[in-house]
């Protein structure tokens, strides 16, 4: 069963053709990982799918994306979209508030007031993400005094408080040191059970340890995609075989 | 050789031009607080304003009128500006027409002689609107001259949020006002709150606008629709009338009290930037 299905999608930034011709199937429950050297499109992928691109200037986007079958270009409701698809950013970027009113944001930004209610989303989210055992004695605590891992498995933990289907990761561990990395990686491990999860890395090693289904892309193309083992094992295309290598990239 | 010679000139103008700075500064203070600080007593700021009893004469009217200048103008100006900004910064087209009005607005806005205000004050508010000279007057005065202040400083402030908390709110499917409420204006307030003390100091500084507008009358206005006569526009008026060696003495502890208010309204804006700034951080 595919969550979402990219169809004959192009991206452009202005004059810049950013996707050319994307066409992915991404299975529901499974670890999706998007690979490719710097500014392949992999990022602009991952944001077309939550429309974050919204966001940016002279977007110009053709094609579909489609989750559950409904094209989500189509869809009016772009907040009701980022509900169901949750996302996790490069850099820990957690609101200059406390870790319980993070953790809150999403609930309350869907105008729930119930105390207990949100207190029981809180404590779920936290111990989801593998962070209420460190914390639970400081909810109260401002974020930004987490170290870099923490921060980022709160900002997991917020995302997941709202109950999303699918949770896109823009390099999740890039900013982070190995253990921090490790105990992110860990914790995706148990996210797969109940989440789709969409996942942009620049690591190789994370993507044959993470993923169940890799793409690659190559200056805005989608070189290869099919199951994490067969693309770095026998890969069919010249450019993914170098870049699996380590060729280059 | 020439080289050394050129850095001792250089360093020595450097060090000239800051101790002149300095020097000029100190040299003010003193002077002022040398002449006014012995007349500032508890009568003198507590007691009415009289002529003719010079002994128990008093700035107390002076002091309210100041204080509802500043409320009411700061009441008025700080809400527009703070949300022009918000236009200009989240919902307008960056390098948009209407944007580059505005800016242009604002920027004019600033350049402009204080008294030209007073005199489109006074026009306007006074004739025009039939607000009379009143404090009202004065206040929506002053209002026109703060608001590029506020609106450019708040601007800059809310530029300064970081795009990363507008991607991390928008992400959850927040809506963009749920996101300025709750992430956007907190993280802008150190910036914002400075903007409005800069602009209470230059409320409190401002003259000719004010006595074109609010006129001089020296007793406590009845309401924001009566004359009142602020603190510099007495100061003003002591040194344009000095009859008798006495006003001379009242107008130096004007300025001293003037001079303590603004002191304080600096310090206390430090105080709030550096608590604020603890918050977030």
């Amino acid at each position: 069963m595919n969550k979402f299905d990219v169809k004959d999608l192009n991206l452009y930034y202005g004059e810049n053709h950013a996707l050319k011709g994307i066409n992915l199937p991404i299975p529901e429950r499974k670890v999706t990982a998007l690979i490719g050297p710097s500014g392949c499109g992999k990022s602009t992928l991952l944001r077309t799918l939550n429309r974050m691109n919204d966001l940016i200037e002279n977007v110009k986007i053709t094609g579909n994306v489609s989750l559950d079958g409904d094209d989500i270009y189509q869809e009016r409701n772009v907040g009701g979209l980022r509900m169901k698809v949750g996302m996790v950013f490069q850099k820990p970027n957690p609101f200059p508030m406390s870790i319980y009113e993070n953790v809150a944001y999403g609930l309350r930004a869907q105008g729930i007031r119930d105390k207990k209610i949100i207190d029981e989303a809180v404590e779920n989210a936290l111990r989801g993400a593998a962070l209420w055992d460190e914390v639970s004695d400081r909810l109260d605590g401002h974020a930004f005094g987490l170290s870099g891992g923490q921060q980022q498995r709160l900002c997991i933990a917020r995302a997941i408080a709202i109950q999303p289907e699918v949770i896109l990761m823009d390099e999740p561990t890039s900013a982070l040191d190995p253990i921090a990395t490790h105990k992110i990686e860990e914790l995706m491990e148990e996210l797969r059970k109940d989440y789709t999860i969409v996942i942009v890395t620049h690591s190789m090693n994370q993507a044959k340890r993470i993923s169940d289904k890799t793409a690659v892309f190559w200056m805005g193309e989608l070189v290869e995609h099919g199951e994490t083992a067969q693309i770095f094992n026998s890969p069919q295309d010249e450019r993914t075989k170098g870049y699996v290598n380590g060729d280059f990239g | 050789m020439r080289r050394t010679i050129e850095d001792r000139i250089a360093l020595s103008l450097i060090w000239g031009g800051a101790s002149l700075t300095i020097i000029f500064l100190v040299w003010m203070l003193w002077h002022i607080l040398a002449n006014g600080l012995s007349y500032v007593d508890w009568t003198f700021i507590s007691a009415n304003y009289s002529v003719t009893d010079k002994e128990n004469s008093g700035i107390w009217p002076m002091i309210v009128s100041t204080i509802y200048m500043v409320i009411l103008s700061i009441a008025i100006a700080a809400p527009i500006g703070i949300m022009t900004a918000l236009f200009l910064t989240e919902y307008a087209k960056p390098g948009s027409k209407v944007v580059k009005v505005i800016r242009f607005c604002t920027e004019s806005l600033a350049g402009i002689p204080s008294i030209i205000y007073g005199l489109f004050g006074m026009t306007f508010f006074v004739v025009t609107l039939g607000l009379g000279f009143s404090i009202l007057s004065g206040a929506l005065t002053l209002t026109i001259l703060i608001l590029p202040v506020i609106i450019r400083t708040t601007e800059e402030a809310l530029i300064a949020v970081p795009l990363a908390y507008r991607e991390g709110s928008y992400g959850l499917g927040a809506s963009k006002i749920y996101t300025i409420w709750r992430v956007i204006l907190p993280s802008a307030m150190p910036g914002i709150i400075t903007s409005v003390i800069l602009s209470t100091g230059r409320v409190i500084g401002e003259s000719a606008p004010v006595f074109l507008t609010a006129g001089m009358v020296a007793r406590i206005p009845d309401s924001v629709l009566d004359s009142g006569r602020t603190l510099t526009v007495h100061l003003y008026k002591l040194t344009t009338e000095l009859y008798t060696v006495h006003d001379w003495n009242q107008a130096y502890a004007t300025a001293t009290v003037l001079i303590v208010l603004v002191l304080a309204i600096n310090l206390v804006t430090k105080l709030i930037g550096r608590r604020l700034n603890k918050a977030t951080y």
